[in-house]
């Protein structure tokens, strides 16, 4: 064994025990194992930038109804354009641009909305009139089905409001509450 | 403790036809069992490489690995998570305590690493779809003057270094958001990016991996491990005959010449070595000295980029009314509530950790700067054409082009006995 053969074996053992000190000192403080992108609802603003910043060409955020804390009303500001003509399910009154939400009657004065998910991109204009005029039932949501998590996620570096980050994987969904706002 | 009722409306209650409100359904988790999945495979294609280049010494098959990881990593995988974003996870995970790096990103990372340390760049040859998208795209490589490589090579260790910084203070990943092939294996993608794929790949027809060679930071770390792998390919099997093919034909000018005989030139004298050596070590503190005043300047440069002290510069701007109207970001500021202080504060505290990571990168810069002018002023003696272990990305093509090499593999074919040619060189 010549001198050079020596060193690099010392440096080699070196940097497999550096290795080795780093993975285990990750595993100790590592508490969750997956972590998954997702918005926070109450941080949300609505700015309409998860229709357009996904990597993918169909967004993987989806605007998502919490039938919870619907009003279930007759005049639906997410539904609605601000002044309709009349309170009909006529494209020209509906505010979301894919016509992605059913309006059904339910009773008097009781309508329930339904996100019919294929045709929603994502842009949140519902969400928008849903939480300043609203209950703020409808709010946008990542799709694990169709995510694909990149390892930097390209709306949450675009989000204005800072709303996106990474949560555990095993409770991927962050969903408002009749409670309200958690502190 | 929660905040008033979000309601504005009262949930109904439907007394005339008693409807149930609809449960929510259609929330899908990750399905998690592809990551092991990718671990298992990255585990496996990195010892096929290592057995290919080592032991079948083969280029053939180095190319079909290439292709496989190519469409699994890349086009199925879409390339994330990969082993060179890992790194910043982890940088993240060290000086982050929130930050818990998930344990298939953690392997993605060590993995490479491990295998490069016995066996030199495998992961390069053969597993990293980036690398194999553009050697297999290289028709026709030119040479690179060796002033120029040696130039180049040094903006990899710019570029891990500035993505070390930003990964450590939460400023983001910019080597994913950078990353030129990502938006081909999506299929999707800014403009921006895919023409920067798209020419990376045209460049990859005439120059030799061009980003492996010179800005892949993972590469950097790489190429330190493989610099003292336990094994690493021998060109010849058996005797060097000084032919010179395979440095004529390594398109990424990782081959080490033989010491020319007799030398072309009088040796410098020892007195004048000493001399050299003397000064060549003075410069490492000047240049470690010059970067650390570079990297301190820098650092506050780069904390502009963070979110929140852009934020705060900002709402400081509107408040003292240096500009009018608002911003996305301040917009959602002011909305939010949060006290100016605290955004400040967290403003602040960024900046000092900038300017200290810058400071660190900068010396960082610095010593690799005076180092490799160290190691340059000086050449080993060699009695033979060596692999650069450093630089070099066990691609397999030195083989094919050894005459040495040929001659044993038809030597070989003739024999009774199965043999590996590796066995031939004991």
């Amino acid at each position: 064994m010549n001198r050079r053969n020596f060193i690099n074996g010392v440096a080699r053992v070196a940097a497999l025990l550096g290795l080795g000190g780093l993975a285990a000192r990750l595993l100790q403080h590592a508490q969750v194992a997956h972590t998954v992108w997702q918005i926070d609802p109450w941080k949300c603003t609505y700015c309409g930038k998860c229709a357009t910043e996904c990597v993918l060409e169909l967004s993987a955020v989806k605007c998502v109804q919490f039938y919870d804390i619907c009003g279930y009303c007759d005049f639906c500001t997410g539904y609605f354009e601000p002044q309709p003509n009349k309170l009909s399910t006529g494209a020209e009154n509906q505010l979301c641009p894919t016509g992605a939400i059913v309006r059904k009657f339910i009773e008097d004065p009781y309508y329930e909305y339904t996100i019919n998910e294929p045709l929603c991109i994502g842009c949140a204009k519902c969400v928008k009139g849903c939480t300043l005029f609203g209950n703020g039932s409808f709010h946008l949501q990542i799709k694990h089905d169709r995510c694909v998590n990149c390892n930097e996620c390209s709306i949450a570096k675009a989000c204005p409001a800072n709303a996106i980050h990474r949560i555990p994987s095993n409770k991927p969904y962050l969903f408002k509450t009749r409670e309200g706002k958690p502190s | 403790m929660a905040t008033a009722l979000a309601q504005r409306f009262p949930p109904p209650e439907f007394t005339e036809t008693g409807h149930q409100m609809p449960t929510l359904t259609g929330f899908p988790s990750r399905a998690l069992a592809w990551d092991y999945v990718d671990v298992v495979v990255l585990f496996v294609a990195l010892a096929l490489a290592a057995w290919l280049v080592l032991r079948r010494r083969s280029r053939r098959g180095v190319i079909a690995l290439s292709i496989f990881s190519l469409l699994y990593f890349g086009f199925w995988r879409k390339g994330c998570v990969c082993s060179i974003g890992s790194m910043q996870n982890i940088t993240q995970a060290l000086f982050d305590s929130a930050y818990a790096v998930p344990l298939t990103v953690l392997a993605f990372g060590v993995l490479p690493l491990v295998f490069a340390l016995f066996f030199g760049r495998v992961f390069c040859a053969a597993v990293c779809p980036h690398g194999a998208f553009q050697d297999l795209m290289l028709l026709r490589p030119l040479h690179t003057p060796t002033w120029l490589e040696h130039g180049l090579r040094l903006l990899a260790y710019v570029y891990l270094g500035l993505a070390a910084i930003f990964a450590a203070t939460g400023g983001g990943y910019i080597i994913c958001q950078y990353d030129p092939f990502i938006a081909l294996f999506r299929l999707s993608g800014s403009l921006t990016m895919i023409l920067l794929g798209v020419g990376f790949l045209a460049a990859s027809l005439f120059i030799g991996r061009p980003y492996c060679r010179f800005l892949c930071p993972y590469g950097v770390l790489l190429g330190l491990a493989a610099a003292v792998a336990r094994w690493r390919p021998s060109i010849t099997p058996s005797a060097c005959t000084q032919c010179s093919r395979c440095e004529d034909f390594c398109p990424f000018n990782a081959i080490n010449i033989s010491t020319p005989k007799p030398a072309p030139l009088q040796p410098p004298s020892p007195m004048a070595q000493k001399i050299r050596l003397t000064v060549l070590l003075l410069l490492i503190p000047i240049f470690v000295g010059l970067g650390l005043w570079l990297g301190d300047a820098a650092g506050a440069a780069l904390a502009r980029k963070h979110r929140v002290v852009n934020l705060a510069e900002r709402v400081h701007l509107e408040t003292s009314g240096t500009v009018q109207g608002t911003t996305e970001a301040s917009e959602a500021f002011h909305a939010a509530g949060t006290p100016q202080e605290k955004l400040f504060g967290e403003a602040h505290t960024l900046r000092e950790r900038y300017v200290r990571a810058g400071r660190l990168g900068g010396i960082w810069v610095g010593l690799v700067v005076g180092i490799k002018l160290l190691t340059l002023g000086f050449r080993r003696k060699r009695e033979r054409y060596e692999t650069d272990a450093e630089h070099c990305l066990a691609c397999a093509r030195c083989f094919e082009f050894c005459p040495q090499d040929q001659k044993w593999k038809q030597i070989l074919a003739q024999a009774p006995h199965p043999v590996h040619a590796a066995d031939a060189t004991k």
